[in-house]
Formats: structure tokens, C-alpha cells, sequence
């Protein structure tokens, strides 16, 4: 009772309140820039030695869902890993995590800007994933025509000081919110994101219960 | 025998001065090997501290480094510099002086690395990432003495604390180094001279003639101050005649927004239009220079300011000191009152005026303080850990070092001379590894121990990563304001993010004393333009909300009690006298809860008296508690004397919230979830060098490649409980923000009484909370209503119903 519906391209498609998407006719279910192996990243490089428990973390909520949902399909939309090196570091019980998730179903990585390469991690990879009405891509393009799903701009909403993660729709696109655990956002109201949608857009709030707000026009 | 050569009494004589024995008195114990100074403002006090080393450098023939001042305003070493330049000049001394702050070129700081001057002026920054070099030990060889200016202020400070590390390791480097402190009036020269020597050594207190006693007073209007407010704005006219009569005048404001305001309603009514500026730390540093230069040059008669012109900068003719507000802590006070008549040995005159009619009470209650010589003050706890990692990092910079021999230095600085070898290494393991307890890779390594037992950057190129994160000065999330043109704009100042998040284009607000419009933020810079055509909002800024001390909350709890009233005016009387009848006065064995309705909400308002910290930290306890027994708390306010709660429900009983165990147990289980305890996080988590600071092309873009630090915090807690970055911060939390122990001391004398009124409407002595900015909201089952009935509300206004799925089909997927 949390989660929200939408209609995209006449497609009935469901945000849940943890920032994934169900497609209830195929039992996909989507979720975008996990950025797995962030901390590791950021400290091989010489940056911050942030908290390890990030892809546990990220890896737990997508267990989860899946559990919930019981999918048939899970559709990576890109930025699943923070970047190459990172997937192929992953932790062993981690890698573990992923096969098991990986299992009975179909599992689709969507490239992203941050993990351009295939992935020896079991599952299919994809530059672009189109299903019915419907075209999966990491970042959404400009005139497209389908109904199209995209991610990479982690937008956020800001509604009575409250800031969430947030799902960005008009009839044409939606703009998931991220998934990963430590993942910042950029306002919905940034000009990038608000003129890839219409006038006439509507956000949906992840948190405890999904809700639906007209995104303000102007930045 | 005077300890000054000839040349100096020539110098002074040839001036008409002659040296004040503090002066003489601090010559003569030039080689001590830690001095502390005790001068009011206008006492000679720097000279004091640089006598000895001009005339160690008189003789000639000293190579390199010979004195460090260090004070903790960037314009502070400017300003030395330039007094300096004149007895220098004068008697022809072989001295070379300069300044490094942030400020400084990076052509001259280079030089300066290979050339040091005789005399170099930094702050404890600067200073620190001096000794991030590997050429430090070079830089700082010969060094002799080193003078802590305003020692007072930095000894409150984490920044004080990175300073005593910083002379730690120049002590291990130059034997033989002098320490001077120089630092204004204080409660406890005792501890101030611990923190300043070198453990375990003794320091020799030296104290100034104190001077004259203020001419102190609180200014009288024909008009009552109002029944609430900050602004002081009702006393305009008088301060204006006050300002008239004066050469020039300092107006003190406790924060800067309320400084802007003030500073508004002054010119609207300012017809004589005389030149009066404005200067706050908020402002964009053209705009302080331009305020500063006028001052220096006699062009302004006034200027209205916050602590920022709290330090010792000589602003030269200031004959009146106007505090408007409070003043909450009475060694404050003393010290601002001490920023009028430089000269020495005539008496400061300043006037305080309240901004509201309790602030009467606290204000008669200080003046009787301030009489009394009655200073207050809290012992100062033992070094922070988090300001510990980050020195080991900035030694780890320098070169491989030794672990044992890095412990012994630190300990020897006072704050840290108790620090266990345990902690020490718990610190050292943080910093090298993340101290996590999953150890997983080995790319988790900053540090590593080389096989000969010494530690090393794992990556040299971390060194720079940790030298753009140095300092302890916390920065608050603000963003630049800049008046919209063509030429991209001129800088205004800044405002804090969270409150420019509720702006939309056309509204309007103060900054530097303009009323600004709002068009529109680019690329993180909020833009805007002189189009006033609306009353303006209230910018907040993060300033430092000072509690009201211990000392002076029991003297205003005094004065109700024993209802001697005869320093206080008629109409504030009157008022309390109508609290008493419409409520009850609040009693220093009692605890008084009001509830009443206003403004569509339930209130509950609290008087506890024990400072605005620990009220905070008693609103975000209470407000828990309410929450769990689903009396739907929105949000509260918290002052220095109580704490304003509102929401959607009454309270039908307080007393249960005030049981001591249950508040104790609270206390535990909350300490973890709260919005104080993620701010010292961040906070500290920066400081020790876990999280960068939000700087660089990411803060400028605001892409997504920042994150919160909440994140962080929460992820923590909840797989690795026992972190000592949450050890640390419960520390920092419980000393700072948290202040739990003004709780106890709260509960101790209140036992469990609590009376409880019930109203109709506002009470007299609640309603200034009601302007009280800093409101916190409770993220909970109320706040979960509003939000959900605003998106429902916004979803009808903007008719989305027929071409979206809408309402009708969001249905119960699962």
C-alpha cells in the first residue's frame, strides 16, 4: 500500500517506496545506479576512508524487493558499480549475494557512464534494454519518442524542507531516482533535469510511502 | 636595570610614552619558557608580547625564523604587521616582518617555505599546514619564541587545540622554544596557562593594571522594548542619539541576522544620514574591506556588527560599545565592553540594550554580574580525538614518523597530556585503516607501517587531499549571493543552504543591509537583484548561538524569586507581574510547563532555564518521548530558558517526561538518531579526516557525486556500532551541542516538580519564542501527515486528475 502507480507510454509501471520500479506485466523489476563498490573507489584513490558497508548496504534493500516482488526479470539501469575496477573487486560474499539474487530469473545490466564495460558477473549486458512500448537506457535522450526509463541523474525532490530521492515522470520519460546507498541527488528542479520534461511533470517521493508531487516549473 | 636596550626607552620617550610595567614586567621574564599575559584591549598587550623578540633582534645577526604570531583572525596578522612596521622603521631594527593567512599569494608563501622572515604572523591553519611539509624542520629551524595572541578565544576552540599540537611538534623540532599568551580578561588564568605551556612546565601569570571600572549602563527609551522579538529595532531613535554624541560607536548584535535587520531599520531612520556600515562574517570579504578601510579612515560613526569584532583589531577613536540583545555570558560582555577607549586607563563606556522585556531580566541580571566581577566560564574538557587524527595525519604528511615518538609530543600539549596510549592508538589505527571492523582490503589503508616500525602515506598523493581538508573551523552548507548582471555580479555575502531552499523567485530578503530579490540560483550561486518591491524574509545565518552561562540563568531565576525588582523598569514589572497572575513564574526548584493553542497548533512550552544547548538537546528528548506516546510533535524551538514544542496534539500530562531514568535511558537510545548528533558527525567525522569536505567542482555544479554525510552516519550505526568516529562524536555532542550535563544540573534541582498550566492563548513570558529562529523539525508521524495532505493539496491545485493515471489507479500493488 506504499507504492505509487504511473502510467507511462499506457504502460501501468509501480514506484516503490525503497526507489525501485515494478513493471506488474512483465515482473520486471527496475532499479538504477546502485554504484556498488563506491567506498572502495573513493578510498583506493586516496580520498576518505569511508564506511566499507555501503554495497552490503545497497545489496540487502535490493534483496529485499526481490523477496517482495519475486521478479522474473531485474533490470540494472547502469552505474551498477561505482566503475570497472570496482565491480571486479567486489567482495566474494558479495559476488555471492548477486548470483544467488541472479537465480530462476533473468538479469539485465544496462550499461552506464561509471561501468561502460561487460561485467563477469553473470547476466546479460546491454547498452539499451526495449520491451513493448518501453525502451531502458542510463540516460535519457532527448526526443525520444517511445516511453522511456532512465536514471543517472539521481533527482531529489524538496517538499517542506524534506528532501527525498525521487522518481520524474511525464507521459513520455521517467527518471528514476538512485538505488545505491551512498548516492547523493540533484534538485528536481535543476534546468538539466526539467527540460528533459514536460511543463506538466509529476514526481514521485520514495520513503516510507511513496507520494506523488506536481515538480515545480522553473528552477 | 630595564630588560629594554637603550634604544627601545629612546623609542618610547621620543613618542611620549613610556613602557607600561606589564610591558617591562614581561622583558624581564623573556626566557621563560611559557608567559601568560592577562591585558585589557588598549593595554599594549601585542607590543608587550613582541618587545623580547625585538630585542633579541636588535643585536642582529639571527638567520631565519625567530618569532611566530599566531592569532586566530586572518586580519589580525595584517593588522600587526602594520603596527609593527612602525617601531621597526623608527629605531631602525635588522627585522624582517610578515603575514601568512589564506590570503597570502602562493608566489610569497612559496618564498617563505625558503626565506622565512624573522617574524612570521599566521593563524593556527596556516600554521598547521606549514607542517605538512617535508622542508618544515628546515623552515623552522632557529625558531625562538612563539606569541598565541587572544589566547582566551582560541583556548574555546578546536582550533586552539590544533594550535597546542602544532606547538607540540615545533617544540620537539626547536628545544629551547618560548610560548607568550596573550589573552584578555578571563575567569580562569590558571587553565589558560596550562593549555598554553608545554606539559608539564610551569607558566608565570603576568596581569595588566585592569584599569578603571566600565562606565556600564542599560540604555532607557521612553517606549517599553517589546513584548517580543531580537531585534532591538523600538530603540532605534535613542541608539541613533546616542550615536550623535559619540565619536564613534560599535553596535553589537549576538547574531547577524539580527545585525542586518537592525542595520536596516537604522537607515529608514537614519534622516541625518549619518555614515554607519555594517560588518558581519557573512558578508563577502569586498564588502568587510570596504566597511574596515572607512573605520580606519574615520568615515564612520558607527558600525553594526557581530563577534567578528569581538578580537582585538584596532579600530582606533571607539568611545561607546552598544550591545543590543542579551549579552548571555557575562565574560563576554567584559570583553566587548573593553573594544571602546583604546586608551588605556580611561574608563569603556557601554550601554546594553534589551530586545525584548525578558531580556530586561537577564540583562539587569549581567549588569549586576559585570559589577560584581562575577566572571562565568565551564572547565574545559580534555583534546578532542577527532583534532588528534587529523594531526596524525598532517605528521604522516611530513614524512614517516615514529608512533611512540608522535605519542610523547602530543601528550605534551596540556589539552592532551592525559591521553591514554590506547586512545592514542585506536586514533593512529582510525587513520591509517578506517578503524572499521570488516577489514577487507587492503586499498583501505592511508597509513601503513613501513618494516621498520615507522608509519608512511600509503599514497603520497593523499597529502594533498589531506592538506585541502586541514582546519577545524566547520563550514556551514551556504551558498554565495551575487547581484544579477551582465559582468556575472558582485559578491554579496552568503546565506545558509537550507534557507535559501525556502526561497522562491520575487521574494525578497536582507543581506549587508540591502533588501534583495530573489531570482534564481546558477550553478550553486543564488542571484538576485535590487527589484525590492516586498517586505523581506529573514536570512538566517549560522552564527555561533552562545548559551546563557550557568552563573547568569541562576542569578535571573534568583531575581524572580526574591522579586527584587528595583533594577528593573516599570513595564517589564509589570510584565512579570503579569505572568505571575496569567501563570506562574518560573521557580529554580520547579520545573513550569505552559500549553495553550496558537496558531492552529497545540504548544507546550517549557521553562528549564539551563542554556540553549542543553535545551535543545531537552526539546529533541521531549519531543521523542511525545512522539512515542503519538501526541504527533512537529517541531520545537529551544532559547536559553525554554524550549517551545508544537504540534498536533496537547500534552495531557508533562511530569512522566521529566523522570530522570526515563530521560537517562532516552537519552542513550536517542543520543543515536538524532539531528545534533549526525551534525557533530559531520563535524568531526571532516575534522578527522573520514569525510572530505564538500569543496571543489562538486559543491560549485552541485552534481550527485556529493552525498550526505547522514548516509554515513546511518550506515555506521547500524553495521558498526562500536566505530570510534561514533565514540568521538558522542564525546564532541556531549561537550558541545549536547550539553547533557546542564540537563542533570537541571533535574538535580528541580526533583521531579513540575507544574503544569493549562491556557487559552500565549503567555507573556512564551511569547518571544515564537520569533526565535533555528526551529527543529521532528521527521515523525506528524510531520508524515503534513507532508502526505501538502503533496495532496499541490496535486489538486495543479489539476493533475484527468491525463495521469492520478489518483484513481494508485492502488495497492502488494
Amino acid at each position: 500500500m506504499n507504492s505509487a502507480d504511473l502510467i507511462l507510454s499506457g504502460e501501468t509501471l509501480t514506484a516503490c517506496p525503497s526507489g525501485a520500479l515494478f513493471w506488474p506485466r512483465e515482473r520486471m523489476l527496475v532499479v538504477s545506479d546502485l554504484h556498488l563498490g563506491k567506498s572502495e573507489r573513493i578510498a583506493r584513490r586516496g580520498g576518505g576512508l569511508l564506511p566499507p558497508y555501503d554495497t552490503l548496504e545497497t545489496l540487502t534493500r535490493l534483496q529485499s524487493d526481490i523477496q517482495a516482488l519475486r521478479p522474473e526479470t531485474v533490470l540494472c539501469l547502469g552505474d551498477s558499480f561505482d566503475d570497472v575496477a570496482a565491480a571486479e573487486a567486489l567482495d566474494d560474499s558479495h559476488r555471492d549475494t548477486v548470483q544467488r539474487l541472479q537465480a530462476g530469473r533473468r538479469w539485465l545490466w544496462v550499461e552506464g557512464n561509471h561501468d561502460p564495460g561487460p561485467i563477469d558477473l553473470g547476466g546479460t549486458h546491454l547498452a539499451e534494454f526495449r520491451a513493448g512500448a518501453l525502451v531502458f537506457r542510463h540516460i535519457a535522450t532527448p526526443g525520444e519518442t517511445s516511453g522511456e526509463v532512465s536514471g543517472h541523474y539521481h533527482p531529489k525532490a524538496c517538499l517542506r524542507a524534506v528532501r527525498r530521492p525521487c522518481f520524474l515522470t511525464d507521459d513520455q520519460k521517467l527518471i528514476m531516482p538512485a538505488y545505491g546507498a551512498y548516492t547523493g541527488g540533484l534538485a528536481w528542479t535543476t534546468p538539466v533535469l526539467r527540460s528533459l520534461l514536460a511543463d506538466r511533470a509529476t514526481a514521485f517521493l520514495t520513503g516510507r510511502k511513496v507520494l506523488a508531487v506536481p515538480v515545480p516549473r522553473t528552477a | 636595570m630595564s630588560p629594554l636596550p637603550r634604544q627601545f626607552h629612546d623609542w618610547f620617550t621620543s613618542r611620549g610614552w613610556s613602557p607600561h610595567p606589564h610591558q617591562i614586567d614581561m622583558a624581564a621574564r623573556a626566557d621563560d619558557p611559557a608567559l601568560l599575559l592577562i591585558a585589557p584591549t588598549g593595554g599594549g598587550k601585542t607590543l608587550a608580547g613582541f618587545l623580547p623578540t625585538l630585542a633579541e633582534l636588535a643585536e642582529g645577526g639571527h638567520e631565519g625564523l625567530h618569532t611566530i604570531y599566531v592569532s586566530p583572525l586572518k586580519a589580525l596578522a595584517a593588522d600587526i604587521r602594520r603596527n609593527l612596521s612602525t617601531p621597526i622603521a623608527e629605531m631602525g631594527l635588522p627585522v624582517r616582518v610578515e603575514d601568512r593567512t589564506g590570503d597570502t599569494g602562493q608566489t610569497q608563501k612559496k618564498r617563505q617555505r625558503v626565506d622565512p622572515p624573522h617574524i612570521l604572523l599566521t593563524t593556527p591553519e596556516s600554521l598547521a599546514l606549514l607542517l605538512t611539509y617535508e622542508d618544515a624542520p628546515r623552515m623552522f629551524a632557529g625558531l625562538k619564541r612563539i606569541v598565541v595572541d587572544e589566547i582566551h578565544a582560541l583556548a574555546e576552540s578546536k582550533r586552539g587545540d590544533q594550535l597546542m599540537l602544532c606547538l607540540a611538534e615545533l617544540d620537539a623540532m626547536c628545544p629551547g622554544l618560548r610560548r607568550v599568551g596573550l589573552s584578555a580578561t578571563v575567569e580562569d588564568p590558571a587553565a589558560i596557562a596550562r593549555f598554553l605551556a608545554r606539559h608539564p612546565d610551569p607558566c608565570h601569570i603576568l596581569h595588566a593594571d585592569p584599569g578603571p571600572a566600565p562606565d556600564i549602563a542599560m540604555l532607557t527609551t521612553d517606549a517599553p522594548p517589546p513584548w517580543s522579538g531580537g531585534g532591538g529595532a523600538y530603540a532605534i531613535p535613542r541608539v541613533l542619539e546616542e550615536v550623535r554624541k559619540h565619536k564613534t560607536t560599535l553596535i553589537f548584535h549576538n547574531t547577524r541576522a539580527q545585525a542586518e535587520i537592525f542595520f536596516h531599520n537604522l537607515w529608514l531612520a537614519n534622516d541625518d544620514a549619518l555614515p554607519i556600515g555594517i560588518h558581519h562574517g557573512s558578508l563577502a570579504r569586498e564588502q568587510r574591506q570596504k566597511v574596515e578601510a572607512a573605520m580606519v579612515a574615520g568615515d564612520l560613526r558607527a558600525i553594526v556588527c557581530t563577534g567578528t569584532l569581538d578580537l582585538g583589531i584596532d579600530w582606533g577613536d571607539v568611545d561607546l560599545i552598544i550591545q543590543v540583545g542579551a549579552p548571555k555570558n557575562v565574560k563576554r560582555l567584559v570583553q566587548r565592553i573593553g573594544r571602546a577607549n583604546h586608551r588605556y586607563n580611561a574608563p569603556s563606556k557601554a550601554l546594553i540594550v534589551p530586545a525584548n522585556r525578558f531580556e530586561v531580566v537577564e540583562c539587569v541580571a549581567a549588569l549586576d554580574a559585570v559589577r560584581a566581577a562575577d566572571l562565568d566560564g565551564t572547565p574545559k574538557g580534555p583534546g578532542p580525538k577527532d583534532v588528534l587524527c587529523q594531526h596524525i595525519l598532517i605528521r604522516a604528511c611530513r614524512g614517516p614518523f615514529d608512533a611512540s615518538d608522535a605519542y610523547d609530543t602530543f601528550r605534551t600539549a596540556g589539552d592532551y597530556s592525559a591521553l591514554t596510549r590506547d586512545d592514542f592508538d585506536a586514533c593512529l589505527d582510525m587513520v591509517a585503516t578506517g578503524g572499521y571492523a570488516l577489514r577487507a582490503y587492503d586499498r583501505w589503508q592511508r597509513l601503513r607501517q613501513r618494516p621498520d616500525g615507522l608509519w608512511e602515506l600509503r599514497d603520497p598523493r593523499a597529502a594533498k587531499h589531506i592538506r585541502m581538508n586541514l582546519g577545524t573551523i566547520q563550514d556551514t552548507d551556504t551558498l554565495k549571493v551575487r547581484l544579477k548582471n551582465r559582468m556575472g555580479g558582485r559578491p554579496l555575502g552568503e546565506i545558509e543552504e537550507g534557507f535559501a531552499a525556502t526561497l522562491t523567485p520575487g521574494d525578497t530578503f536582507l543581506i549587508g543591509g540591502q533588501v534583495v530579490r530573489y531570482e534564481g540560483l546558477r550553478e550553486m550561486t543564488v542571484e538576485v537583484t535590487r527589484r525590492a518591491d516586498k517586505a523581506p524574509k529573514i536570512a538566517t545565518f549560522m552564527g555561533t548561538k552562545f548559551a546563557t552561562s550557568t552563573q547568569l540563568s541562576r542569578r535571573i531565576l534568583r531575581m524572580f524569586e526574591t522579586r527584587n525588582w528595583e533594577g528593573l523598569p516599570q513595564h517589564t514589572v509589570d510584565w512579570l507581574t503579569l505572568q505571575a497572575r496569567r501563570s506562574k513564574l518560573p521557580e529554580a526548584d520547579r520545573i513550569l510547563v505552559e500549553s495553550f493553542p496558537h496558531d492552529g497548533r497545540q504548544n507546550t512550552v517549557i521553562y528549564g532555564f539551563a542554556g540553549r544547548n542543553a535545551m535543545q538537546t531537552l526539546g529533541l528528548l521531549v519531543t521523542r518521548r511525545m512522539e512515542d506516546l503519538g501526541l504527533a510533535p512537529l517541531g520545537f524551538v529551544s532559547t536559553d530558558y525554554a524550549v517551545l514544542i508544537w504540534g498536533l496534539d496537547r500534552v495531557p500530562d508533562p511530569a512522566p517526561l521529566f523522570d530522570g531514568d526515563d530521560l537517562r535511558a532516552a537519552f542513550e537510545t536517542w543520543l543515536n538518531g538524532n539531528a545534533v548528533m549526525k551534525r557533530t558527525f559531520k563535524a568531526s567525522a571532516t575534522v578527522a579526516g573520514l569525510l572530505e569536505r564538500n569543496i571543489g567542482p562538486q559543491k560549485r555544479s552541485g552534481r550527485q557525486a556529493t552525498f550526505s554525510s547522514d548516509i554515513l552516519y546511518d550506515t555506521l550505526v547500524k553495521y558498526d556500532p562500536d566505530h570510534l568516529m561514533l565514540k568521538i562524536t558522542r564525546e564532541e555532542a556531549m561537550r558541545g551541542l549536547v550539553d547533557f550535563g546542564r540537563i542533570e544540573e537541571m533535574l538535580d534541582r528541580t526533583r521531579g516538580r513540575v507544574d503544569h498550566r493549562i491556557l487559552d492563548r500565549v503567555t507573556p513570558l512564551a511569547a518571544p519564542l515564537f520569533l526565535e529562529p533555528g526551529r527543529v523539525p521532528v521527521a515523525g508521524e506528524g510531520r508524515e501527515r503534513l507532508v502526505e495532505a501538502e503533496a495532496e493539496r499541490l496535486m489538486e491545485a495543479a489539476g493533475i486528475a484527468d491525463p495521469k493515471p492520478a489518483k484513481k489507479s494508485w492502488r495497492v500493488p502488494y
